[in-house]
């Protein structure tokens, strides 16, 4: 073996790319190109149009020089870190122990717990500050439990982000719980340790980056969040909202650029942390771990079931006082039951047309972004070559997590508004709403499919190849069944997401294209709080209706397919 | 270098070949300068410990992971930068990876379809294959439902369905239990011979290796130690590794200086070694099926003194672990010892006796402080 090659008169070998492997590659190009205009170049435009002045002369850091001698302006940074830091706080803390609650006590009614805590994901984030306004507002019936203070301004916006920032952290906390080592809980009482010190040495601990990615979550939705201070930030001015004030109500187009840059810098930041907190918490889940089995204790079973049952009251509550104030004829003064506040056409805002376009647009959001998600996800996940290619549309697929609604938004004006970019007429249309939206949901759905993926045998593909079959079929026969309840799950939360969300399209409806959750934001400006609410009402029950009915398909699914799936 | 070629098949023209195949990732070379001829119809067993890079070559010669340079040709046609799917070759993989919404009928079917081939001849086909790995009453089941060594034998029909040059098997065996493993062996084994489809198989269990090889391809460290029939592996091991990899074998160092004799420690024994292997400070290797033991006054050629320090018993044989002060202070030597023996002449622990090494059994190896 003593052969010596000199390294450098070998040729290395390069391999010839397949038909599949180029058609495979156009794939991903389309869809890489896909992030490029609908994300990248926005963004390039709007942080462009910071530095310019209403004419578009370039004028440096103007702006922002302009921007950090108002105080009205930069005081916002300050209340938006502060009512970011305390829901993270309060909601991480909550969610904490209703998640203890659910992992680790044995109460009863788990599932419904489970089920209601979601509850405030079917809701646009401006529906609690209604119903907040309801109950702690100058008629709220709730008021006396203030003692004299004012449900508008932080305290309001911090209720109801908290409500809508819930279930979010649930999710997470949730899982980083349900993963830990029943093995060290055993090893733990087997040293005869109390339940606190459990608590505090193993419980804690094997959640912290659950916890502390939930901390983050919560951080960034709040500080991105528009709807809440909108509705109930009275005086209290938060980035998110100045934004809008600088495009909506003064036209002044460069310094809603400028504080968007500015939103985006703490939004940026807490998307890595979490980026990297969640890497750490993959690798701690070791492959042999034993799921821990929490044992009856009647106490402390009931002080957990109590505890959940309180959150579940607070959230209903909100609820339930939107939908009957939706429902009354004058609230406080009139209180019969009837349904005029229904009557949407009378109002701005869109009508019942707005809430019919929602539906469309939700749909084809759905349709369109699982389709262009789900392809992506695999072309990246089992292509062959071009490494780098990969790498780079990794990164664009994570970037929109990290865009806050509004600034996206905002950059669709600058960039597609423009009469010289070719796709400028998709401007005041479905289309521009649905990329839009797909683009602004597209990290969490492209992380779902390449879960899916990664869970499917890696050698399926090479299979294929050495059967010489296209890729497509295997695609389409093999890869789409098994991924099934990813691709429902990826539908059903694009779906939900676009029949809340305002930030994202707030900026780009047009007359012909309203929508219902900017029809509630616009009828609760216009003074118009009970339809508002009726309308957020709506949108809440279509949610439900498309979450039970994802249900029962993907149950049907299971049952069709359950002589294949291992379990 | 030379090309790894057995001296019978000189003159026959190899199906598959690898020239100075190089692979590696970053700055790792997980193989270096693989050079191998492999023959029409024959199956050749890739064999080493974990991460000798078995597989990577495997991947290799299937295009799955190209390498990083050399040289592949397959029925005389270079094939060394194609895509899996421009080359001609079934795959069997340790997962198995049976597409699982699909039924045995239709996996197998798989690479059947898109061939111009008619519904009709299909379905003949895959019952062909069915019967042919003997689970034709299967062929509406999902593979889920069945047993680990039927699903590797649908993977198996369905490598095999497209009748291709070559077969590709890594570690297919690996995943089952030992009985079903054995069994199994001797079928594909058997399938491959009627096919007569030359086969590659990756395997790091020296049984299976032995048992189902033509010829075994023993790697180590991504580069072949040798090459050569099971008997000849085992019989002549070309170095210290594969002497101590396949089989049972006692190292005792020693030292040589040419001619037909050879000291260990204060014994000097007579052997039979060519004129080029090591001299000086050596390694003495015997396996421990080969010693004799003397059982009466007549003394055996090659022998010396050793204290039974334990016997264990393995079912047809006793492992005797040995003490010798005149071959070697330190070392233990292992010696199977017959039952019929041990019977005959009682034997026990804490006895000394005279074991002997027949002359034609020794081989020997460069030792620690010589670099061969
Ligand atoms: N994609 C890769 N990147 C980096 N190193 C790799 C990669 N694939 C294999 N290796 C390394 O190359 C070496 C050979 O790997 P290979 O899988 O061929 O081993 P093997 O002989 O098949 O072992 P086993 O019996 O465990 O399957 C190992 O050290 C492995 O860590
Ligand atoms: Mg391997």
């Amino acid at each position: 073996m003593a052969n010596v090659t000199l390294p450098n008169t070998r040729r290395e070998v390069k391999a010839k790319a397949s038909r599949d492997d180029w058609t495979m590659r156009a794939f991903m190009l389309m869809i890489g190109t896909y992030l490029v205009v609908a994300l990248a170049f926005p963004l390039y435009a709007m942080l462009s149009k910071s530095f310019e002045d209403k004419d578009g002369a370039f004028i440096g850091l103007d702006n922002y020089i302009n921007y950090f001698s108002t105080p009205a302006l930069f005081n916002s940074i300050e209340n938006s870190v502060f009512i970011s830091i305390v829901t993270m706080v309060i909601t991480v803390t909550l969610a904490f122990f209703y998640a203890y609650a659910l992992t680790r006590s044995c109460m009863r009614f788990k599932g419904f717990f489970k089920i209601m805590a979601m509850v405030p994901i079917l809701v646009p984030s401006l529906l609690p500050g209604i119903g907040l306004i309801y109950m702690f507002g100058k008629q709220g019936y709730l008021k006396w439990m203030l003692f004299g203070h004012e449900i508008y301004g932080p305290l309001g916006i911090i209720i109801a982000e908290v409500f809508f920032t819930f279930p979010h952290a649930l999710l997470i906390i949730m899982t980083a719980l349900a993963i830990s080592d029943g093995r060290l809980y055993e090893a733990a009482t087997v040293l005869r340790a109390s339940k606190w010190k459990i608590f505090w040495t193993v419980t804690l601990p094997g959640a912290r980056y659950g916890l502390i990615s939930a901390a983050f979550v919560v951080f960034t939705l709040v500080i991105t969040d528009f709807g809440v201070p909108k509705v109930i930030g009275g005086q209290y001015n938060v980035l998110a909202v100045d934004i809008y004030k600088q495009v909506i109500g003064q036209q002044n187009f460069s310094m809603g650029a400028v504080v968007s840059v500015v939103l985006l810098i703490p939004a940026i930041f807490a998307f890595y942390v979490d980026r990297q907190v969640q890497k750490k918490q993959v690798a701690q889940l070791s492959a042999r771990a034993v799921p821990y089995e929490p044992k009856p204790d009647i106490r402390f079973d009931a002080l957990m079931m109590s505890y959940s049952s309180i959150i579940v009251l607070i959230i209903v509550t909100i609820l339930a006082t939107c939908q009957f104030a939706a429902l009354v004829k004058f609230w406080p003064y009139n209180l019969d039951i009837g349904l005029q506040h229904y009557n949407f056409d009378l109002m701005d805002g869109g009508g019942w047309d707005a809430y019919y376009n929602s539906i469309k647009m939700a749909l084809w959001t759905a349709a369109v972004g699982t389709i262009v998600v789900f392809t992506g996800a695999y072309m990246v996940e089992k292509g062959r070559g071009v490494e780098k290619g990969r790498t780079l549309f990794q990164f664009l697929a994570m970037m929109p997590m990290a865009v806050p609604g509004m600034v996206l938004g905002l950059s669709y004006i600058f960039f597609f508004n423009n009469p010289d970019n070719p796709f400028n007429f998709i401007y005041g249309t479905m289309a521009i709403l649905v990329v839009s939206t797909v683009t602004h949901f597209y990290t969490v759905a492209h992380l779902t499919a390449m879960t899916a993926l990664k869970q499917m045998d890696k050698e399926f593909e090479s299979v294929s190849q050495s059967l010489q079959q296209p890729f497509y079929k295997m695609f389409l026969r093999v890869t789409v069944p098994v991924c099934t309840p990813a691709v429902l799950e990826i539908a059903i939360y694009l779906f939900v997401n676009a029949m809340t969300t305002v930030s994202a399209v707030v900026f780009i409806y047009s007359t012909h294209t309203q929508l219902a959750s900017v029809a509630v934001l616009n009828m609760d400006d216009a003074g118009d709080i009970a339809p508002a609410a009726a309308m957020g009402m709506m949108i809440f029950y279509t949610n439900a209706i498309a979450r039970v009915l994802h249900m029962f398909v993907a149950k049907a699914l299971e049952k069709r397919t359950q002589a294949w799936r291992q379990r | 270098m030379s090309a790894n070629t057995v001296g019978s098949d000189t003159g026959r023209k190899p199906y598959l070949t690898t020239t100075d195949l190089t692979k590696n990732f970053g700055s790792f070379t997980a193989l270096s300068d693989i050079t191998l001829e492999i023959y029409e119809g024959e199956f050749v067993c890739f064999l080493g410990p974990s991460g000798c890079g078995k597989t990577t070559l495997l991947r290799a010669i299937a295009g799955l992971d190209i390498q990083t340079f050399g040289k592949v040709t397959q029925a005389g046609k270079d094939v060394s930068n194609l895509p899996p799917s421009e080359r001609d070759f079934g795959i069997v993989f340790q997962s198995y990876a049976l597409f699982p919404n699909l039924t045995i009928r239709r996996n197998i079917a798989y690479g059947l379809e898109n061939r111009g081939h008619s519904k009709a001849e299909i379905n003949k086909r895959v019952d062909e294959l069915l019967a042919l790995v003997g689970l034709a009453s299967q062929a509406d089941k999902y593979p889920a439902q069945l047993s680990g060594g039927q699903q590797q034998r649908i993977a198996l029909a369905r490598a095999i369905a497209t009748n291709p040059g070559l077969l590709l098997l890594d570690e297919p065996l690996s995943a089952l239990d030992a009985k079903v493993r054995a069994h199994l062996r001797h079928e594909i084994k058997e399938l491959q011979r009627t096919l007569g489809v030359t086969t590659v198989m990756v395997t790091h269990d020296q049984e299976e290796a032995l048992t189902m090889a033509d010829r075994i391809v023993v790697m180590n460290n991504g580069v072949i130690e040798q090459v050569g029939t099971p008997i000849e592996i085992y019989r002549d091991p070309a170095t210290a590794f594969v002497a101590d990899f396949i089989g049972t074998m006692n190292f005792i160092p020693g030292e040589f200086n040419g001619g037909t004799k050879l000291k260990m420690g204060e014994v000097e024994l007579q052997c039979e070694v060519q004129g080029t292997g090591p001299k000086g400070n050596i390694l003495v290797a015997f396996r421990p099926e080969n010693m004799l033991v003397q059982e009466d006054a007549t003394e055996l050629p090659n022998s010396f003194e050793a204290e039974i320090k334990y016997m264990e018993f393995m079912g047809s044989f006793f492992r005797v672990d040995l003490m010798s002060k005149s071959a070697s202070a330190d070392a233990h030597i292992k010696g199977d010892f017959s039952i019929n023996m041990v019977r005959r002449t009682g034997v026990k622990e804490g006895d000394t006796i005279r074991v002997s090494i027949p002359k034609d059994r020794l081989t020997i190896y460069p030792g620690a402080s010589n670099n061969g």
